[in-house]
């Protein structure tokens, strides 16, 4: 027998003396950052970067595969003791020798896990990983002349592929209201002193808005070079446009960081991806209801809210809870009560 | 059914207004709810886990007797952990809110030979919301017993004291029995359906793997203590399922609770609902670790008016909830465990027999409750 084989005998055979656990929860007590355990990672360092940004320093499980510079990893975050998923930018080189990865985090008003990781994340804590992912990187043959164009936090993917790969001719535009809100500020400077980057770096506060249209007087051969933004929605808007009016659309990849915002309304067209059926349903009916009369099979219990019998997953949009108001927007492992909730807006659940 | 409706002086709008400041507590809690309830629960999981664990390592030399009545006492206490304030809990959504797949009701299984699926139906779905109402609510003397005076009675309750003891004894077998609907289902005519028999199947399967566990692996597991294994696994079922069947029967067959007709609860408003899980319910009072032991089912009557509300919550949801039972001079039934399991014994004694005398017509309670 061979050893693989070998060792799938003995965890099935662990599995009936852990039953109804897997031999795996109870490993998971003790080392929760071993092989084959669901990916995770234990914070082991946050940096202050700025007022409102900071660097986690996240040793990751040993199932972790690694990431190319420029991609993002999502993390799940216990915030005030629940689990929300989000996507952060890897900071730190690929040739990291402690093997430790860096997200670096900045604040958004009233961002739930953006803010409780720069302001209350502690060493120590385990949270969970997905592997490294995003087509935002460098390609296999570098480029001979580089554009950044970014703007606030957009500098993460940007500042992890500056860390992992040396380039011979890059020009970098970067805008932030203030000098103090530039995130790795002095990061840049030492690579502007060691000749290995050229910093154009804008003070919104002070200098305005980038004008993309005038890109050309900052940086006169923008257009023979491969640019990779990120920015808010305007920014990227804007580049698109600019790029594709002088017929260079190809030369720019961009990575959008902020998700679409659901628009929570009353009511709203109600997908079931499974069945492929999609109905118009008003706020105040139960989505339960609003399936079964659809003709989708609703798994469905006391109808009142106690029993979680009819609990479903919403894989996007919101929907309103009917007896508190409370909206609930789709994310990764989100389930919802159908049977006391309504659409807010335009909502996918999977049935 | 007692004679006189303990509700009858309540107007609608006072139970309507009942019903508000009910649903006001609700909300409290869940605002309230967050990072120290994760840890609780987590903390719970994690010492019943390493509590099992070394319970089961000990038995390993269970032909040592201190080690036999140290790991069986640590391997009870593990197992209704488990079922109470773990697994119950768990599998009634009380921590989904927590959006962690390993502690949610959709994915968790317990150390019970009942699958966690259809426990959920029985219990969640029909226990739950058709609480005491007769004919709809099979946990008023499991199908096997009559528990209250308007329940018709039949020679077979003449045994119901022995039935009561050995379904005591055999708990887990007896509720994996109630949530197939085993009576029910066993006439010919349902017997080849083929969703109870995949269920049949499903239980099957889970017998199967408790009893290998507990009376095969875990016995071999210990060589030359096989035999004392085999008994102290035995025996932290028996003490689990005694336990938890005392607790259970305390939470609605003890003298004073109310029992519903199936028509008292048509068209039902929010605020009946929960005046009908207020009377129909009663506590267990005691110490913390009564609290714990019991999954906090000794708050069964803010447990039944707030299932999915997190166990460690309901102590200081208690408080509130007995104002208001004041205020409306509701009876609060409760009682320390003995006196609540004595009681409930007596009436599995009492109603064995027929009626004594001929029961004075109550007057309905629909007439009171629901606005006609």
């Amino acid at each position: 027998m061979t050893s693989a084989a070998l060792r799938s005998r003995a965890w099935k055979f662990l599995e009936l003396v852990t039953t109804p656990l897997l031999p795996s929860d109870y490993l998971d007590l003790v080392s929760p950052l071993r092989a084959g355990a669901d990916l995770r990672g234990r914070i082991e360092a946050v940096h202050r970067e700025t007022d409102d940004a900071a660097t986690i320093v996240i040793r990751p499980g040993k199932g972790w595969r690694g990431h190319v510079a420029g991609q993002y990893v999502r993390v799940g975050v216990d915030v005030d003791g629940v689990r929300l998923w989000r996507a952060y930018s890897v900071t730190s080189p690929t040739s990291r020798a402690d093997g430790r990865i860096t997200i670096t985090v900045k604040a958004i008003p009233d961002g739930k896990v953006s803010n409780h990781l720069v302001r209350r994340a502690k060493p120590g804590t385990v949270i969970q990983l997905d592997q490294a992912t995003g087509e935002f990187v460098l390609p296999e043959t570098t480029p001979a002349k580089v554009l950044y164009l970014t703007a606030g936090s957009g500098i993460t993917p940007v500042m992890g592929m500056l860390r992992d790969t040396k380039l011979a001719d890059v020009v970098m535009v970067h805008s932030a209201p203030r000098k103090e809100d530039v995130i790795f500020r002095s990061d840049l400077h030492d690579l502007v002193a060691d000749k290995a980057l050229t910093l154009v770096e804008l003070h919104t506060d002070t200098d305005g808005m980038l004008d993309v249209a005038g890109l050309e007087e900052l940086v006169p051969d923008w257009a023979e070079r491969e640019t990779w933004a990120c920015g808010p929605t305007g920014l990227l808007d804007a580049a698109e446009a600019h790029w594709a009016a002088h017929g260079i659309a190809g030369k720019l990849h961009t990575e959008r960081f902020r998700p679409t915002v659901v628009v929570a309304g009353e009511g709203g067209e109600v997908t079931f991806g499974k069945t492929g059926k999609t109905v118009e349903a008003d706020g105040a009916t139960p989505l339960l209801n609003v399936g079964e009369e659809a003709g989708v099979l609703m798994p469905s219990g006391c109808r009142m809210g106690i029993c979680f019998g009819c609990v479903t997953p919403l894989k996007s949009g919101a929907v309103r809870d009917l007896r508190t108001g409370e909206i609930t927007e789709a994310e990764d492992g989100v389930l919802v009560q159908t049977c006391v909730s309504a659409a807010a807006g335009p909502c996918e659940l999977e049935r | 059914m007692t004679a006189i409706d303990p509700t009858a002086h309540l107007t609608d709008e006072q139970i309507e207004e009942l019903g508000r400041e009910l649903d006001a507590i609700r909300d409290e809690i869940i605002a309230s709810r967050g990072e120290k309830d994760a840890a609780y629960i987590r903390k719970v999981i994690s010492a019943q886990r390493k509590l099992e664990l070394t319970s089961r390592g000990i038995l390993l030399f269970s032909f040592f007797p201190p080690a036999w009545l140290i790991g069986t006492a640590g391997l009870s206490v593990a197992k209704i952990m488990d079922n109470m304030e773990i697994g119950h809990n768990i599998l009634h959504g009380q921590w989904d809110w927590m959006r962690d797949p390993k502690i949610h009701s959709t994915t968790w299984e317990w150390d019970h030979v009942s699958p966690a699926e259809q426990w959920k139906h029985s219990h969640n779905e029909l226990h739950h919301t058709y609480t005491n109402v007769i004919g709809k609510d099979n946990d008023l003397g499991y199908g096997i017993m009559r528990v209250d005076e308007d329940q018709k009675w039949h020679p077979m309750h003449l045994g119901q004291p022995v039935w009561n003891f050995i379904n005591a004894c055999f708990f887990e077998y007896g509720i994996a029995a109630y949530d197939l609907e085993l009576g029910k289902n066993l006439h010919k005519r349902r017997r080849n359906n083929p969703e109870f028999r995949a269920r049949a199947k499903a239980v099957g399967r889970k017998i199967r793997k408790q009893v290998l566990k507990d009376y095969v692996i875990h016995p071999l597991l210990s060589g030359p203590s096989f035999l004392t294994t085999l008994a102290a696994t035995f025996t932290a079922n028996l003490i689990r399922n005694l336990w938890s069947h005392s607790v259970i029967m305390c939470g609605h067959f003890p003298e004073g609770v109310q029992v519903f007709e199936r028509r008292s609860i048509k068209g039902e408003t929010r605020g009946q609902w929960y005046l009908r899980q207020m009377m129909g319910s009663a506590n267990i009072s005691g110490s913390k670790a009564m609290h714990f032991m019991t999954g906090n089912l000794s708050h069964q009557i803010e447990h039944h008016l707030f299932p999915d509300l997190p166990s460690n919550r309901y102590a200081e949801v208690a408080v509130k909830v007995k104002a208001l039972f004041e205020k409306y001079e509701l009876e609060y039934v409760t009682g320390p465990l003995p006196k609540q399991v004595f009681s409930a014994w007596r009436k599995v004694f009492r109603l064995s027999l027929p009626n004594r005398k001929p029961k004075v017509k109550a007057p309905s309670r629909d007439k009171e409750l629901v606005a006609a």
